[in-house]
């Protein structure tokens, strides 16, 4: 029961049932259709133009067709970003989302765990409800003060001022996804496991933790997302160039090479292959992992 | 069916927490707690504190007691901040929806093709807020950008440049980042729909549009809740993209709630009026997400807030 229901993600990604071929034959959406070609193209053209113009020297740029492939082909902007400390933003970024996002799911599952398993004690009830009300409040409201508290800490900085309120950002939604997931574990196991006279720390990890492991596989996606984009925390929390990481450098690039579109659109492509990079390998883990719970 | 807001009560009633569970467990809990505390509710009730203050984010904070709320209150600004949030919110709902569910119920046919659309569709998504804002901003510059380039007049306009279409560029940009995620959302929901439903309309003569008007749309009431609520709430949050894209410009045309915060508190130094502000913002969350709930039929949709 427990591997159906939390694969529900994923089948509905997966192609649907025979019997609707037939139905959709009869009646074809023409505006659904027209309306989603048109949103392809609206989504490729930008996509293509960013792609094609980084390849094009800064000279060509202004004298060539924005949309035509570029003549001669260069990679000479993605070296004039990779040698703007590129290398050390990439690695800022590594850092910063592993470091908030492991952590943060660990605490995470155990919070949900026990929130789950602990009974209807009082005290767990209204850490859930904490946490539910977390979800609600635009947490950027609170930047104010985390930047004080940041200060205070003498953590202003460093890259530890900004995993510490990612994490705190990413907990209400990932106890939620994740809580809800350990409920669909079949309580005869957690029982028959108690029998045998594992400890819950065994529990925890030996049973709970893998029959909830696309649940955990998703909650850790969608947060390393993220972080990964995030910009206010580093905008407020840094100043320190060497500090940055990549969509703060990616803006402060616009800024000193405004006039230089090609160069730009490189650093644009540099800062998002990682990502694309992901998608392309785990593409149905992570539709499904972004979508996950709003159409389970 | 089982959205998060059916998922949650599903699971929270005591009958499933009867007897022969741990009662220590608590401790388990206590780390993700005492990091939440830290940085999500003290700093919630520091804002509040931070607004009966004068500070300018170096020095010592000095209490205040009414005066950043006076200044907030009475300073035209607020309210044209208030308006744009709104505006901004509006829009980008009343482009996203429709849109969203036509592809969302297009994408839920059969065809083969469509599954390579969805992956397509959803490569905006994975772009950050300020990578999507640095193209735009490139790409619609009036001497270097697209427009520019053809030699197209009517894509040539200066478009962040002139406060209407700067507003309609935010809400253009926006739609593109996410009308994807929300087509899913729909494409999920209108697979729950059982095929019985339209077998049984097909056989008393129900043509496409009455099947999507009295099938597809009233069974996609939780759907568009939750949609909706993300895409509420989330409007809130369009910091990143609006800094980088318009800066809030030009003048304060897009100058949303959140970066007038920003604005006053870290390019101003006056970070008990930003503090006041960033009340208002969260009071403005919580009433919206309290009015969608209200909207979904009362008390069964508790967590229709996630995400937000």
């Amino acid at each position: 029961m427990a591997t159906t229901l939390t694969e529900a993600p994923e089948q509905a990604a997966a192609p649907p049932p025979q019997s609707r071929r037939g139905v959709a034959a009869r009646h074809r959406n023409w505006l659904g259709g027209a309306a989603g070609w048109l949103w392809l193209v609206i989504v490729i053209v930008p996509i293509y133009w960013i792609v094609i113009t980084s390849l094009k020297a800064q000279s060509n740029y202004y004298a060539t067709n924005p949309l035509a492939p570029p003549g001669e082909p260069t990679l000479d902007n993605y070296v004039l970003v990779i040698q703007s400390d590129f290398a050390r933003y990439f690695l800022n970024s590594v850092i910063v989302t592993a470091g908030a996002v492991v952590p943060a799911v660990t605490i995470s599952f155990m919070a949900a765990f026990a929130i789950v398993r602990g009974g209807s004690g009082g005290f767990l009830r209204s850490v859930n409800s904490l946490f539910l009300m977390g979800l609600a409040i635009p947490l950027q409201a609170t930047i104010i003060p985390v930047y004080l508290i940041i200060i205070r800490l003498h953590l202003y900085d460093t890259l530890l001022a900004m995993i510490l309120p990612s994490i705190a950002f990413a907990i209400p939604l990932s106890v939620l996804v994740l809580a809800n997931f350990i409920r669909d574990v079949p309580k005869e196991l957690f029982e028959s496991m108690r029998m045998d006279g594992a400890g819950t720390w065994t529990v925890l990890w030996r049973l709970a933790f893998p029959l909830t492991r696309p649940a955990v596989v998703t909650v850790t996606v969608y947060n390393a997302l993220h972080i990964w984009n995030g910009f206010l925390l580093p905008l407020i929390l840094t100043q320190d160039p060497s500090k940055r990481t990549l969509p703060l450098a990616l803006w402060n690039f616009q800024g000193e090479y405004s006039v230089n579109v090609p160069a730009v659109l490189a650093s644009v492509v540099l800062t998002t292959l990682p990502i694309l990079i992901l998608y392309a390998i785990g593409r149905r883990q992570l539709l499904s992992g972004l979508t996950a719970g709003f159409s389970k | 069916m089982s959205t998060f807001a059916t998922s949650v009560p599903r699971g929270t009633p005591p009958a499933t927490t009867r007897g022969g569970r741990d009662r220590s467990l608590a401790w388990l809990a206590a780390p993700a707690l005492i990091v939440f505390v830290a940085f999500g509710v003290i700093p919630l009730i520091g804002v509040l504190l931070l607004s009966f203050t004068t500070w300018d984010g170096i020095g010592t904070i000095q209490p205040s007691g009414f005066a950043s709320w006076r200044a907030v209150l009475t300073d035209p600004g607020l309210p044209h901040a208030l308006w744009v949030t709104f505006l901004v919110m509006a829009l980008s709902w009343g482009v996203q929806t429709p849109l969203s569910l036509l592809l969302g119920v297009f994408l839920a046919g059969a065809q083969r093709y469509r599954g390579v659309l969805a992956v397509v569709y959803f490569v905006p998504l994975l772009l950050s807020s300020a990578a999507i804002a640095v193209t735009y901003k490139a790409l619609l510059d009036p001497n270097f950008g697209l427009g520019a380039g053809l030699g197209i007049e009517l894509l040539s306009q200066d478009w962040l440049g002139e406060s209407h279409l700067a507003l309609g560029v935010v809400i253009f940009v926006v739609s593109w980042q996410f009308i994807p995620f929300h087509s899913l959302i729909y494409q999920g929901g209108v697979r729950q729909i059982p095929r019985s439903m339209y077998e049984a309309a097909e056989l008393d003569g129900a043509g496409r549009i009455r099947k999507f008007f009295s099938i597809t749309l009233p069974q996609l009431k939780y759907t568009i809740i939750t949609s909706s609520t993300l895409m509420v709430v989330g409007s809130l949050t369009f910091f990143d993209l609006i800094f980088v894209l318009t800066a809030g410009g030009p003048g304060d045309a897009t100058r949303v709630l959140a970066l007038d915060m920003y604005k006053r508190g870290f390019q101003g130094n006056l970070m008990g009026p930003a503090s006041a502000i960033a009340v208002i913002l969260v009071l403005v969350g919580l009433a919206l997400a309290l009015l969608l709930r209200r909207l979904g039929g009362g008390g069964d949709s508790a967590s229709q807030l996630d995400g937000a």
